[in-house]
C-alpha cells in the first residue's frame, strides 16, 4: 500500500514540473534518426562518442585480470593515436583498486556503481559504507541507484535526502545518479524524477537513465525527456548538469542518433565527456569498427572487432 | 525565487553553434527529368495546339527544369473530348477491374519514389525528407486506399446504388503537387469518373511525371488528362460545359471566382481553399511537445499547407515559457538547400509568394507586432525565407486574420478556455485547428465548438487516406479521403 498522501505528492511535483507526452516525444526523436551524418562530420561523431564512454564491465565473474584487460582496451581502445580514450572504466566496487591500477594517470577515470547496484534494497548505512569504500579505493566517479521504492511511494525527500547523503560520502567524486527508468515506467516519471535528482546535485554531476540491469534501458525516448530536463533545469538555475545514457546502445549509428539529440537540444556545451557518457561494453567496438571502415574505406573481417565485450 | 530565476536566464544560454557540423547530405538519385513536357491527352503526350512552351524553374537556385507545354482553351476542350469517350468504357467497368489499374499505378509510384522525391523537390522547393517521407509515399497510400474501395461501392452509401458522375475538372495548387494529384486523382478513378486536371504552373513536373507511371499501367487512354498552364487555363478547366463536376484545391480568392463563374449550372463542385489555423496550447498542455507541434504545424512545408497551424493561440500563464522555448527550438531548425537530407526548411516556391510573404511580415512589423527571426544563413541565389515569430499579435493585426503562406508564426494569447473558442473560431477559415492540453474533456469540447474541418489534438498535420479532409466558411466545402470524399464523386440513385 502506496501511503494516502502520495498521490498528492506526485500531482504537485507534476505540476512543478510539467507533463511530457509520449507520442509526441516519439515524434521527436524520430526525427533525431532521419539526420544524415557523413565524412568528416561522421568521424567527429564517432571520435567523440568513443571519448564519452564509460566502458563498463558489471559482472558476477569480474576478475582482477579481466579488468585489466579491459583498462587496456580502455586507455588504447585503436591502434591509431588520433582515436581518443574513453572517458572512464565502469566497475564493481571490489574492482576499483584494479581498475585504478590499470588506468594509472592516463586520466581516464574509474567509476564505481555503489548504493547496492542495481536495486539499491538494502540499508541506507550500507549504502553510504559501500560508496566511501569505493572512493578509498580510487574511485574517481560514482554511479547511485535513487530509491525507486520511496519514488513511486511519493516519499520524494527521502529520495533527495538519500542522494544528499551519497553526494556527501562521495567527497570531490563526480556523482552519476540513475534512475532506472523501466522502474519509474512513465515518461512523467521519468521528468519528475530528474529534476528530483537535480534539485540536489551539483554543476558537474550526471543524472543517469538505467542500470542495465532490467529489461528497458536508454532509448532516444527518456534520453530526450531527461535532456529536456537538464536544458529546463540549467535555463533556470544556471547549473549544468550531465546525462549518461546506459545500456541498450550497441551500434555506433545509434549512439550518432544520442549526439544529435545532445547537439539539437542541449547544445555545443554538452558535445563533450565532461556533460555527456554513454554506458556501454560491446559499443566501443562498433565505433572502432566504423572509425575503421571509414579511414579505409571497407569494413574489416568480422573477427576484427568483437561484439563480445569479453574480447576486450 | 522568480528574481533569482530571471538573473539566471540572462546568464544562461544554449549554444548552438558549428562545433558539429553536419557535412552537405545531397539526395543523389537522378529525377529523370525531360527537357520539355507535352501536355498529356487522351493517352499521349501531345504538343499544345499553340506551340508555346513556358519554363519551369527550381525555386532553390533559380535555374530551369524544364519546358512545360502551355495548353490554350482548344487544348482543353481536346483533352474533354478525350476523357469523355474514356467515360464511355471507363464508366461501366466492373469496380473490381478499376482498382487493378488504381493498384498498379500506387505500386509503381512506390517502385519510383525517390526519383519522384527528387523530381517534386526540384520543381517545387521542399525538403528532400518532406518529399521523401511525406509526399511521395502518401501519395501512394492515397491510390492504395482508394484502389481498395473500387470494388466496394456498394458500402459507399448502404441502400442506395452509387453511379459516377463522368468527366471530372480538376485544379491542383503548388504546396502538394504530387499529393495534391492523388487526393484528386484517386477518388475520381475509383468511382468510375475521366479527369481533366490542370496542375499548377510552378509545379507541374511530377504530374507529368505520373502520366508515365499512367501510361506503365496501361490506364486507357483519355482517362486521366494533364493540362498545364497558368490561371486561364485553370478557370477553362473549371469552366467547361464538358465538367460534371469541378473539385478545386488553392486561394479562397479563386475559389470565389470559380463559384461565381459556375453559380447557376448545375455543376456539382468541391473546394478545398484558403485557411488561418488556430493552434491552441492551454496552460496544462505537455510544453516540449506542444512546442514540437507548433513547429510542427507552421514550418512545415515552409508553411506552404492550407491547414498550417498560423496563428498560436497559448494561455497567458504560459505563454513567456512557450515563446522562449520556441526561440530555441526554432534556432536548431536548418534552412537551406532543399535537397539536402538534412534541410529542415527549403525554398519558398516563387518569386512571387516570397514577396507575397515579405509584404504580410511587413505589415506585421508595421502594425506594432513583434518580429523574431531565427538566425541562420540564407543561400545567396533562390527564393529563402527565415523562420518568423511574431509576439504581441492581437485580433486586429492582418498577420492574424491573413492566410501568409509562409513560415511566419503569430502568436496571441488567451486567458480562458471561452476567450480561446471565441478568438480561434473569429475568422473567416475553418480548415483545421489545433488543441494542447492534458485533459481529455477539454478536447472533446473544444472539437465540437471550433469551426474547423479537422482538429487536432496533441498533434498538427497529421493525415491519412481514411481521414476526411476538408473546410468550413471560406475554407470550402467538400471532403477529400475517407468515405465521405467518395461521396463528392459519385450520383446516388
Amino acid at each position: 500500500m502506496l501511503p494516502r498522501n502520495s498521490h498528492a505528492a506526485h500531482a504537485r511535483l507534476l505540476d512543478e514540473v510539467g507533463a511530457v507526452d509520449q507520442v509526441g516525444v516519439e515524434e521527436r526523436v524520430a526525427k533525431f534518426t532521419t539526420r544524415s551524418v557523413k565524412k568528416e562530420a561522421k568521424v567527429w561523431g564517432l571520435k567523440t562518442a568513443v571519448s564519452m564512454t564509460d566502458l563498463t564491465t558489471l559482472e558476477g565473474k569480474d576478475t582482477p585480470g579481466k579488468i585489466e584487460s579491459l583498462c587496456r582496451k580502455a586507455l588504447r581502445p585503436l591502434d591509431d593515436p588520433s582515436v581518443p580514450t574513453v572517458a572512464a572504466v565502469c566497475v564493481y566496487p571490489s574492482m576499483v583498486r584494479f581498475a585504478k591500477a590499470g588506468v594509472g594517470a592516463s586520466g581516464v577515470k574509474v567509476a564505481s556503481v555503489a548504493t547496492a547496484f542495481p536495486s539499491g534494497q538494502t540499508h541506507l548505512r550500507t549504502r553510504l559504507a559501500e560508496v566511501r569504500g569505493a572512493v578509498a579505493d580510487g574511485a574517481d566517479e560514482i554511479d547511485m541507484v535513487i530509491n525507486r521504492g520511496a519514488f513511486l511511494a511519493g516519499e520524494f525527500s527521502r529520495v533527495e535526502d538519500e542522494i544528499s547523503a551519497v553526494l556527501e560520502a562521495c567527497g570531490a567524486c563526480a556523482l552519476k545518479v540513475i534512475l532506472e527508468v523501466s522502474e519509474l515506467e512513465t515518461l512523467d516519471n521519468i521528468r519528475k524524477a530528474s529534476f528530483l535528482a537535480m534539485g540536489v546535485l551539483r554543476p558537474g554531476d550526471f543524472i543517469k537513465t538505467s542500470t542495465g540491469k532490467t529489461t528497458l534501458n536508454a532509448t532516444l525516448s527518456n534520453n530526450q525527456v531527461m535532456i529536456e530536463a537538464i536544458r529546463d533545469f540549467y535555463l533556470d538555475t544556471g547549473i549544468p548538469i550531465g546525462m549518461k545514457p546506459a545500456g541498450g546502445i550497441k551500434t555506433a549509428k545509434q549512439s550518432l542518433h544520442f549526439l544529435i539529440a545532445v547537439k539539437e537540444t542541449l547544445g555545443d556545451a554538452w558535445l563533450t565527456k565532461k556533460r555527456y557518457r554513454f554506458g556501454a561494453s560491446s559499443l566501443l567496438n562498433d565505433l572502432l569498427r566504423q572509425l575503421e571502415k571509414e579511414r579505409t574505406g571497407a569494413y574489416q573481417a568480422p573477427y576484427t572487432f568483437s561484439d563480445a565485450s569479453e574480447s576486450y | 525565487m522568480a528574481t533569482q530565476r530571471k538573473t539566471n536566464e540572462a546568464r544562461s544560454r544554449l549554444i548552438f553553434g558549428d562545433l558539429w557540423e553536419y557535412d552537405p547530405a545531397p539526395e543523389t538519385a537522378d529525377p529523370k527529368l525531360k527537357e520539355r513536357y507535352d501536355l498529356f491527352i487522351g493517352g499521349k503526350f501531345t504538343r499544345p495546339r499553340s506551340g508555346k512552351y513556358f519554363a519551369s524553374i527550381n525555386p532553390a537556385n533559380e535555374r530551369k527544369l524544364a519546358d512545360i507545354a502551355l495548353a490554350g482553351s482548344a487544348d482543353v476542350d481536346l483533352a474533354y473530348a478525350a476523357a469523355s469517350r474514356a467515360f464511355v468504357r471507363w464508366g461501366s467497368m466492373p469496380g473490381r477491374e478499376r482498382g487493378k489499374y488504381l493498384f498498379r499505378i500506387a505500386r509503381l509510384l512506390q517502385d519510383r519514389a525517390r526519383e519522384f522525391a527528387v523530381a517534386e523537390t526540384l520543381d517545387g522547393g521542399k525538403p528532400i525528407k518532406e518529399s521523401r517521407d511525406f509526399d511521395v509515399p502518401m501519395a501512394a497510400a492515397h491510390f492504395f486506399y482508394h484502389a481498395g474501395w473500387a470494388d466496394k461501392l456498394e458500402y459507399v452509401a448502404p441502400g442506395r446504388r452509387v453511379v459516377p458522375l463522368g468527366v471530372v475538372g480538376q485544379v491542383i495548387p503548388w504546396n502538394f503537387p504530387l499529393l495534391m494529384l492523388a487526393w484528386k486523382l484517386a477518388p475520381a478513378l475509383a468511382m468510375g469518373n475521366c479527369v481533366v486536371l490542370k496542375p499548377a504552373e510552378t509545379t507541374s513536373i511530377t504530374a507529368l511525371k505520373l502520366a508515365e507511371i499512367l501510361q506503365d499501367a496501361e490506364l486507357p487512354a483519355g482517362v486521366v488528362n494533364f493540362v498545364t498552364g497558368a490561371g486561364e487555363i485553370g478557370a477553362a478547366v473549371m469552366g467547361h460545359p464538358g465538367a460534371a463536376k469541378v473539385a478545386f484545391t488553392g486561394s479562397t480568392e479563386v475559389g470565389k471566382a470559380i463559384m461565381r463563374q459556375l453559380a447557376g449550372t448545375n455543376r456539382k463542385m468541391t473546394m478545398e481553399l484558403g485557411g488561418k489555423a488556430a493552434n491552441i496550447v492551454f496552460d496544462d498542455a505537455p510544453i516540449d511537445q506542444a512546442v514540437e507541434g507548433i513547429v510542427n504545424g507552421i514550418f512545415f512545408n515552409q508553411g506552404h499547407v492550407c491547414c498550417a497551424g498560423s496563428r498560436l493561440l497559448v494561455q497567458e500563464s504560459v505563454a513567456d515559457q512557450v515563446i522562449s522555448k520556441l526561440k530555441n527550438r526554432i534556432r536548431v531548425l536548418r534552412v537551406g538547400d532543399p535537397l539536402d537530407k538534412n534541410t529542415d526548411l527549403g525554398a519558398i516556391n516563387s518569386r512571387e509568394q516570397l514577396s507575397t510573404i515579405r509584404r504580410l511580415v511587413a505589415s506585421g512589423v508595421r502594425e506594432g507586432a513583434v518580429m523574431y527571426q531565427a538566425p541562420c544563413e540564407l543561400p545567396e541565389r533562390g527564393f529563402y525565407f527565415p523562420p518568423t515569430l511574431f509576439t504581441r499579435v492581437t485580433q486586429s493585426h492582418r498577420i492574424a486574420r491573413e492566410e501568409i503562406f509562409g513560415p511566419v508564426l503569430s502568436i496571441l494569447t488567451f486567458r480562458t478556455v471561452d476567450e480561446a473558442i471565441e478568438k480561434a473560431n473569429n475568422t473567416a477559415f475553418g480548415l483545421s485547428a489545433g488543441v494542447w492540453t492534458d485533459k481529455g474533456s477539454r478536447i472533446l469540447r473544444m472539437s465540437t465548438e471550433l469551426k474547423a474541418g479537422v482538429v487536432w489534438a496533441n498533434t498538427f498535420n497529421r493525415f491519412d487516406p481514411s481521414s476526411p479532409f476538408g473546410g468550413y466558411k471560406e475554407s470550402g466545402f467538400g471532403r477529400e479521403g475517407g468515405r465521405q470524399g467518395l461521396l463528392d464523386y459519385v450520383g446516388l440513385t
